[in-house]
């Protein structure tokens, strides 16, 4: 599992081959800020598993740390985010996947990394984003005949089956009021 | 006549019974892919399982089957509901997560918001050795919460009494800095709130004196007892290829021989500058998992020292009114800085719109947080990679067809589970 020194200098500089050379062109870079100075990449839906398998296999990340969504609430309204380290060489990478708001499909990445199973799970559950190919994806965190996805924008924070209170109104929507 | 026969049936009977004892081992073998197989459930309310976690566990006379961990009994929705506070409120939401380790949270929470903020450089240096001490002292409560209860499961009562006698010590110092014993707070973003206070030091001082005396006795309690390596060494084995494929992180990674410790190898707060090691083990079982945190401590020990001996005077926050709260002399002085207060605490501040992912080692392993401003003053999205969620999800490849039913005791009390922490 750990690389030896000859791999690990064949390896170097594989970022820019990742972003420049052209192996996946429809990959590219994000234009949000990354605050932390993690290269972050946007991949289409459809090259995911190609990319995740490239990604662990030549690129040395092993470790999934984890998964997650993000809801934008604007079309393509969820991001699924992807933090991955390669361990032999200090790196880290985050990669990204726009979905729309209507039906949101992804492919599962359990496939590659045994571990995203939990986490497809919870994103599943919380933003009701469905990944095929993923061996037993039910609810995680919400019992099972819960309805709607607590993490989406327009879930209210008062919870389903109480009115959303005009007091709570300003405040689902999680921006500052002033 | 009659009492003979009487005789002879029971001496066949006996016969009989010592034939089946000397054939057990044969019989278990044959008979156990034919038996009926059981389903248990255990937990939610275990006292074994670390609050509430439910097991479903399909067995087969003793030996584990299938084991299903089922979790979300403690889901409060910490995520929807830090995106509906501002930065400063969201902190304290961060002391409940992992409840045995609050000040580790806090610094994780600290630092994503400090690196959105872009200030990770302007922390006073105060501050950063202070944060160190904390999260080590921090990191040697939880040890010792995490050695006692394991050790209470296997059956170890006393392990339990000597770590809360001396964790009641360490939450006794944070009583003095923070004003409470768990949900601390303490360390937030830009520096601390408030002073260390008097005899900070010696308190500190105290504590290492006295607890490197009495560190040796739980490692003559448990490492050296027969009873303990009998219920703990191979069981629960996890590869090295297993734990990097389910993003085991912590101890139970290093376990099993890798490296990857974020202190080390993402070093923050100025970990690069202290002097330590990282204990590995070899064989990733239950008793390499938990001989690698009880060398931690010592470890935690040295760092501490390292800090007392640089920690300097000035000020443990940064001198920007924008982020920090003022001074409460100040406001009793100072226009600006009451309405700088005033600002601070109805509307908060405002980061760039921007994501950050930061990770520190928790006492249980790599604690991430995953952040998303869009500009305004309250997280858009606040996700926590715990520790404990992963590393329950290896747990089922620890035990199915490879242990008994007693062994998941073990296999739970070892991978450290906090269950606020896995259902946040």
């Amino acid at each position: 599992m750990t690389q030896t020194s000859d791999e690990s200098a064949k390896l170097e500089g594989f970022q820019a081959d990742f972003s420049a050379e052209g192996l996946f062109p429809n990959v590219q870079k994000s234009d949000m800020r990354a605050a932390d100075g993690t290269p972050t990449f946007i991949v289409p839906a459809a090259e995911l598993l190609e990319v995740m398998t490239y990604l662990r296999d030549k690129g040395g990340f092993s470790l999934l740390e984890d998964v997650t969504a993000v809801d934008w609430k604007v079309e393509p309204r969820f991001q699924v985010v992807y933090n991955m380290i390669a361990l032999s060489r200090r790196e880290v990478l985050r990669i990204k996947v726009n979905l729309p708001g209507t039906n949101p499909v992804i492919a599962s990445v359990t496939g590659i990394w045994p571990g995203a199973n939990w986490y497809e799970r919870e994103v599943f559950d919380l933003f009701g984003i469905t990944f095929t190919g993923h061996p037993d994806l039910r609810r995680i965190e919400m019992p099972e005949d819960w309805e709607g996805h607590p993490l989406r924008k327009d879930y209210p924070m008062t919870g389903p089956r109480r009115p959303n209170l005009p007091s709570n109104h300003f405040r689902t929507d999680g921006r500052n009021t002033n | 006549m009659e009492d003979l026969a009487i005789k002879d049936r029971w001496l066949d009977d006996e016969e009989d019974e010592n034939s089946n004892i000397l054939d057990q081992d044969e019989i278990d073998q044959d008979d156990a892919p034919n038996k009926e197989l059981m389903t248990i459930n255990m937990g939610p309310q275990h006292p074994s399982t670390h609050g509430v976690l439910r097991l479903i566990v399909t067995l087969s006379g003793e030996s584990v089957i299938k084991c299903i961990p089922d979790i979300g009994y403690l889901h409060t929705g910490i995520e929807k509901t830090a995106e509906n506070k501002t930065y400063n409120q969201a902190l304290t939401l961060t002391d409940r997560t992992d409840y045995l380790n609050p000040l580790i949270n806090n610094l994780g929470f600290t630092l994503t918001v400090e690196k959105l903020l872009g200030i990770e450089n302007k922390i006073p240096p105060k501050a950063q050795v202070a944060r160190v001490i904390l999260c080590e002292l921090q990191r040697i409560s939880s040890h010792l919460v995490w050695l006692g209860t394991h050790a209470m499961d296997l059956g170890a009562m006393s392990t339990f009494l000597y770590g809360m006698r001396d964790r009641e010590i360490i939450l006794d110092i944070f009583e003095m800095c923070a004003g409470v014993r768990m949900m601390t707070s303490y360390i937030m973003p830009g520096g601390l709130y408030a002073d260390l206070p008097p005899g900070f030091d010696k308190a500190v001082n105290n504590f290492l004196t006295d607890f490197k005396k009495k560190w040796p006795e739980y490692h003559a309690l448990l490492t050296k007892s027969e009873l303990w390596l009998e219920r703990t060494k191979g069981v629960g084995i996890i590869t090295p290829e297993e734990a990097l494929a389910y993003a085991v992180t912590g101890p139970g990674l290093r376990a099993c021989g890798i490296n990857y410790d974020v202190r080390k190898m993402f070093p923050y707060i100025g970990y690069e500058t202290y002097d330590f090691e990282v204990p590995l083990g070899k064989n990733g079982d239950v008793f390499d998992r938990f001989m690698c945190r009880m060398l931690e401590v010592p470890q935690s020990i040295r760092i501490i020292e390292q800090g007392l001996a640089k920690l300097p005077d000035g000020e443990w926050m940064i001198n920007d009114r924008k982020i920090a709260p003022p001074k409460k002399w100040e406001i009793a002085t100072n226009m600006e800085s009451l309405i700088h207060h005033f600002k601070l605490f109805t509307s908060g501040f405002k980061p760039e719109a921007g994501e950050v992912y930061c990770r520190v080692e928790s006492a249980r392993g790599e604690l991430g947080y995953y952040m998303v401003s869009d500009g305004s003053a309250k997280p858009y999205r606040m996700h926590i990679r715990a520790p404990s969620f992963a590393n329950l999800q290896s747990m089922p490849l620890m035990l199915e067809g490879k242990a008994n039913f007693a062994d998941i005791v073990a296999a739970i009390g070892s991978i450290d589970i906090i269950l606020g922490e896995v259902d946040r």
